[in-house]
């Protein structure tokens, strides 16, 4: 371990001078604590209760380092086959830095690459840095060694059309690339918007792997509504870890689409806090596992306030000798009277080397609730299997009919119609057509 | 009626065959020749193996299946895929419809319907075609368009997955439809409307294996043969009347004559 | 609940088994050393093997710590300050039968709905009462004898049958299992041991009853239950203590072992003194109860009714390894005051076709905070493998906590697992329904309440169902308003 540490201090030493913010004081000790914080422990390891089914241990020997600057990134990408719809507004990063040339920012609306604001106006976002950033772990380091991301300011009552797509491409050139991204979201009262993150790409090649650390902050003010997309489909030698922090305020609606399609080891928190009454919260996950991948997802619903509800739906599909994780908390604060909380987690296991671990957590302190959770592990269910090829239809076509009908319960919610069908097409392609 | 009828060239035939499951034997050596054009009615009391046999002629791989025969329009079954077995013709309508949340009735049709015509060397069927021809067949079973939207059987009450069996009938148009105790459950309305649909679909290249427990169906459906299944084998064939002598009889006299009938479980009734 | 009812006027909780009994109490001075541990093994005189074990169990607990992840919160115990022995002191020459038991323990049991004397005993249960540290008596040996059967005190089983105890001792609950059943290993002072031989299905009820009287003791009581090829046996244990200020300890240790086509079924009622409305005193029962299903189609079936003790932390659990085993788990478990509960099972699925239930019902009230944790483990061995879990909760006022942690770990595609936990309040709409009928309200909850452990009340005996309603309702009196 202590290996991982000092090369996260050489690196730092060697870039602190670079990071955009550098120039500013209180950037560069958020910075530093930072780091210090990530020294005390390294990575976390399943001796921790939430990294219990994920090892890291394959990670401690690998030297993933971030570019030094922009100038370092190689631009000649190809990103037809991520953009979805070319119509919308989109921010294409590489490795860790925004490529202008290839985004195509909208008008009228407070949407910047982060590194631009924290170089030029950085007192404006100093209030959306909390103490989490700094926590330890990989929000330490992405704190530590941010290097650009998303910064979405929506002004009071503006409703955005159309959804913002940033696409990161895991590139890496000569060497294994680190990139550490901080995208920040503040949602004014009664503002609107979708805003779908795709993370794609395979590092330099399949053997140096790359790594690609995201921290998602998002406040949403009275009434506000966000419909927030993640897809993860890097590639098999990428390691991924997301983390995403919500913090609502009366009436207000956050929507998550988790897609955990790629990457080596693809962990994804989520954490939203329901801090005044009425507040929504709507968690939707969809996992696919195949190789030897391993896809744990982690989330926290804190419950505040009274009056709030939150829905949560995760289903994972695993092949191969993959392992699916789903470690969801929901948490109920004593004065949050009157929640309406369900969670579930379904998982498909399709191979006989698979495996899914499910903890559905609910802690309860106020008595006028309505909360339930409930897991499961199953099988494609033989008899319509049987069905659906008496009809005439291919047993491997039968089976991705029936996992896409598994997934139709996550997919189905999703109102970006584009995004839906990229993800009949994954599934599909996934398990043969 | 039977007679008006010229029997076409032999569809399925079935030597000596054999079935069991877990352990248990429950087809005991079952011989069957079946005609184009021909509807056969298979009756017999509970656990004599009826649906054993429609499970064994779909291809449920959960059943050790041994015969002399066993062949369908000159192919051997033994060895085709339950989805072969479909493509080439073969149509169950299940007795216990399974439902499947979230794929939906209009889905699987032109899944089943195109794996068919490729399977026949033909093109998918044209989007909007295929959308009207089912349209227009949905009314043939009284049902309103929004069930080809809802997921497969899924809240389905009895008689609507009986119906939809009948839909999927119709638009496959299958050379054998067997009916796996379609008619049980259902009001005079739906059987009537069940025996339509197949006298509609009878003709000269299509027959059907029909399984029953009762004769009523039988008041509209007229058959060209019966048979008695009793401990997993036809105890007896004959015509119409053979029918009617259960209607009077019940199948004690089958029943007593069966050796170990307790072989085939209700379940497999 | 609802505002303006009168939710406080009978927060008063009678424990009723609170009393202290007056006998002259011959006790080990606190605090644990090896030297302690052979003066336990001494004065029962056990054989050598089992002093060797204890030393053992003892050198391993010095390198443990003691667990902290369950949702419980306690000050450090302090285990030099526990008396690991204690016994009557004119038991010291031990009754050969009960009319030689100081009479004043035999009135302690009867007080207790415990009576000792067969002929005033309910036909058809046998008991084995443990007074603090040791078995003052155990009924109707000699007719199990007849049948094969051994039911005795574990001591004597460690004396008369040590081929028996060194067989299987540890072989399900490890010395070094975890930090409680370490320290049990190592101080154990009595328990039950039951033998039920090949092709035996016992013919009664098999009881303890647990007693913990003097003060600044610990209690760690160690129990044993074989059910050899094709045998049967139903379980029943009961839990009592005086009411004091200070919290003490009970740690004990169950193992049962199930051959082939064996059936256990072990039943708790654990009335441990809970520690006033203040969460003052009250008794830490830490405990570790595993039974194995080691042969092929064997059956074993846990149920508790946890309402006593200040902390709770059990989960009795099965490990299903013989081919077709069945394990389950019901309990109710309900934390009124300050009590807290961290309860649940493990089921361990490694033989093919096994399969587990586990029903869960928690009931807190009060400042009680009640925690179901639960392990469902399917191993890549455990062809078709099949687990339900059922976990739901009652609250009662806004200051208790309910909380559900299951764990489900599944490596074999053809298992299916489900887990379903819902978390609830009896709503006014049930009260003032029971209420219309004619029910006073404390009725009404208590009618609801029982209906929402119903599930696992019918797996208890009967005369053990009808106790577990009735304390269920002595429990929440005062939690209602």
């Amino acid at each position: 371990m202590s290996t991982v540490i000092d090369r996260s201090q050489a690196d730092f030493h060697r870039l602190a001078g670079f990071l955009p913010g550098h120039q500013t004081p209180w950037i560069a000790d958020l910075r530093a604590r930072a780091l210090a914080r990530f020294a005390e422990q390294g990575y976390p390891t399943p001796r921790e209760e939430a990294w219990k089914y994920t090892d890291l241990a394959p990670l401690a020997g690998k030297h993933f380092q971030p570019l030094a600057t922009r100038d370092e990134v190689v631009a000649r990408v190809a990103i037809d086959d991520y953009v979805l719809d070319p119509q919308w507004p989109r921010l294409v990063f590489i490795d860790g830095y925004h490529v202008p040339a290839l985004s195509m920012l909208p008008a009228g609306v407070s949407l910047a690459p982060l590194a631009e604001v924290l170089a030029q106006s950085p007192d404006t976002i100093k209030p959306l840095f909390t103490a989490s950033d700094e926590a330890r772990g990989f929000a330490a380091l992405n704190t530590a060694f941010m290097s650009d991301g998303l910064c979405l300011r929506l002004t009071p009552n503006v409703v955005l059309e159309q959804p913002i797509h940033f696409i990161h491409i895991a590139h890496g050139g000569a060497r294994p690339a680190a990139s550490y991204l901080r995208h920040l979201v503040l949602a004014g009262r009664g503002s609107r918007a979708t805003l779908i993150e795709h993370y794609v790409g395979e590092g330099a090649d399949a053997k140096a792997g790359a790594l690609t650390s995201t921290m998602t902050q998002c406040v949403l003010e009275e009434g506000a509504a966000l419909e927030h997309y993640q897809l993860n489909e890097q590639g098999l030698s990428v390691y991924h870890f997301s983390s995403v922090h919500v913090h609502q305020s009366r009436g207000s609606r956050y929507v998550s689409h988790n897609v955990q399609a790629g990457a080596r080891i693809a962990r994804s928190d989520l954490h939203a806090v329901l801090a005044e009454p009425g507040a929504q919260c709507v968690m939707n996950g969809l996992y696919f596992g195949r190789g030897r991948q391993i896809v744990d997802n982690c989330t926290f619903i804190d419950h505040q306030a009274p009056h709030c509800s939150s829905r949560q739906i995760y289903r994972g599909v695993l092949d191969g000798e993959s392992r699916g994780v789903f470690n969801g908390h929901v948490m109920v604060r004593q004065d949050a009277q009157h929640t309406d909380a369900q969670q579930m987690n379904s998982n498909l296991l399709l191979s006989d080397d698979a495996e899914a671990d499910a903890r559905p957590q609910l802690t309860i302190n106020a008595d006028d609730v309505k909360c339930s959770h409930g897991a499961t592990v199953g099988q494609l269910n033989e008899d319509a299997l049987f069905y659906l090829r008496a009809r005439g239809v291919a047993a491997e076509r039968a089976r991705a009919m029936l996992v896409q009908a598994f997934a139709a319960d996550i997919v189905s919610h999703m109102s970006a119609e584009r995004v839906r069908m990229h993800l009949d097409a994954l599934i599909a392609a996934r398990l043969g057509r | 009626m039977s007679d008006k009828q010229t029997s076409g060239d032999m569809l399925l035939k079935i030597r000596n065959l054999s079935a069991e499951t877990g352990g248990v034997r429950i087809l005991k050596g079952i011989n069957l020749e079946l005609r184009a054009g021909e509807v056969h009615v298979i009756m017999g009391p509970n656990g004599s193996g009826k649906s054993t046999l429609s499970q064994v002629l779909a291809g449920r791989d959960s059943y050790q299946v041994s015969a002399d025969e066993f062949s369908f329009a000159g192919h051997d079954l033994r060895g085709m895929s339950p989805e072969e077995r479909a493509r080439e013709g073969i149509f169950l309508a299940f007795q216990y419809p399974v439902e499947i949340p979230g794929v939906s009735t209009v889905n699987l049709l032109k899944e089943s319907l195109n794996a068919i015509r490729k399977h026949r060397g033909e093109q998918p069927m044209d989007a909007m075609d295929f959308l009207t021809m089912v349209k227009k067949k949905i009314k043939l079973v009284d049902m309103s368009e929004e069930f080809l939207y809802r997921s497969v059987n899924e809240a389905f009450s009895g008689g609507e997955k009986k119906r939809s069996e009948i839909l999927q009938m119709a638009v496959l148009e299958p050379c054998l439809a067997i009916l796996d105790e379609t008619d049980s459950g259902l009001d005079v309305d739906a059987l009537r409307l069940l025996a339509d649909g197949v006298n509609r679909l009878r003709g000269p290249g299509r027959s059907f294996l029909v399984i029953t427990h009762y004769q009523r169906l039988l008041e509209y459906i007229e058959p060209d043969h019966v048979h008695i299944l009793a401990g997993g084998r036809i105890a007896k064939s004959g015509g119409r009347e053979l029918a009617l002598e259960i209607e009077r009889e019940g199948f004690a006299a089958y029943e007593r004559g069966a050796d170990a009938k307790k072989a085939g479980s209700s379940r497999a009734g | 609940m609802a505002e303006g009812s009168n939710l406080e006027h009978l927060i008063e909780r009678e424990y009723k088994a609170g009393f202290v009994t007056d006998v002259e109490q011959e006790s080990l001075p606190p605090g644990l050393s090896e030297g302690v541990i052979r003066e336990i093994s001494r004065k029962k005189g056990e054989p050598d093997f089992m002093l060797e074990w204890r030393l053992q169990a003892y050198r391993h607990w010095l390198t443990l710590r003691e667990p902290t992840w369950a949702h419980v919160h306690y000050p450090p115990v302090d285990f030099q300050a526990i008396s690991y022995f204690s016994q009557p002191r004119k038991d010291k020459d031990r009754p050969k039968s009960l009319d030689e038991v100081d009479p004043k323990l035999l009135e302690t049991y009867e007080k207790l709905g415990i009576p000792l004397r067969e002929r005033e005993m309910l036909a058809g249960v046998a008991v084995d009462a443990v007074f603090d540290s040791v078995s003052i008596g155990t009924t109707y040996k000699a007719k199990l004898a007849e049948l094969g059967i051994i039911f005795c005190s574990f001591s004597e089983a460690v004396r008369e049958h040590p081929e028996l105890v060194r067989k299987y001792l540890g072989t399900v609950v490890p010395q070094s299992d975890n930090f409680y059943a370490a320290l049990n290993s190592a101080v154990f002072s009595d328990g039950s041991f039951v033998y039920v031989p090949k092709g035996v299905r016992c013919p009664m009820e098999l009881s303890t009853y647990f007693r913990i009287n003097a003060a600044n003791t610990g209690q760690f009581e160690r129990t044993l239950i074989i059910a050899d090829e094709g045998a049967q046996v139903s379980y029943l244990e009961g839990c009592t203590a005086p009411r004091r200020d200070e919290n003490q300890l009970h740690a004990a240790v169950v193992e049962l072992v199930a051959l082939d086509n064996a059936k256990i079924k072990y039943s708790t009622v654990q009335n441990w003194y809970p520690g006033d409305e203040e969460g003052r005193g009250g008794i830490y029962n830490f405990v570790t109860k595993r039974g194995v299903c080691r042969g092929a189609n064997s059956h074993i079936s846990w149920t508790q009714v946890e309402t006593g003790s200040a902390i709770t932390w059990k989960y009795p659990s099965v490990i299903l390894q013989g081919d077709n085993s069945v394990g389950e788990f019901y309990s109710v478990a309900l934390t009124n005051n300050y009590q807290q509960a961290d309860t649940g099972t493990k089921m361990v699925h490694i033989g093919r076709n096994t399969r587990s239930t586990i029903i869960s019902k928690g009931i807190s009230a009060g400042h009680g905070q009640n925690a179901y944790r639960g392990l469902v483990k399917v191993l890549k061995s455990a062809q078709g493998a099949r687990n339900f879990t059922q976990c739901d909760s009652l609250l009662f006022g806004n200051r208790c906590g309910a909380h559900t942690f299951p764990y489900i770990e599944v490596k074999n595609r053809s298992a299916q697992v489900e887990h379903e936990a819902t978390t609830s309040k009896i709503s006014e709409d049930q009260l003032f329904y029971c209420m219309q009928r004619g029910l006073s309200r404390e009725d009404a909850v208590s009618l609801i309440v029982n209906g929402f452990c119903k599930a696992v009340f019918k797996e208890l005996p009967m005369e053990f169902a009808v106790e577990a309603q009735k304390l269920l309702g002595v429990s929440l009196e005062g939690a209602v308003g």
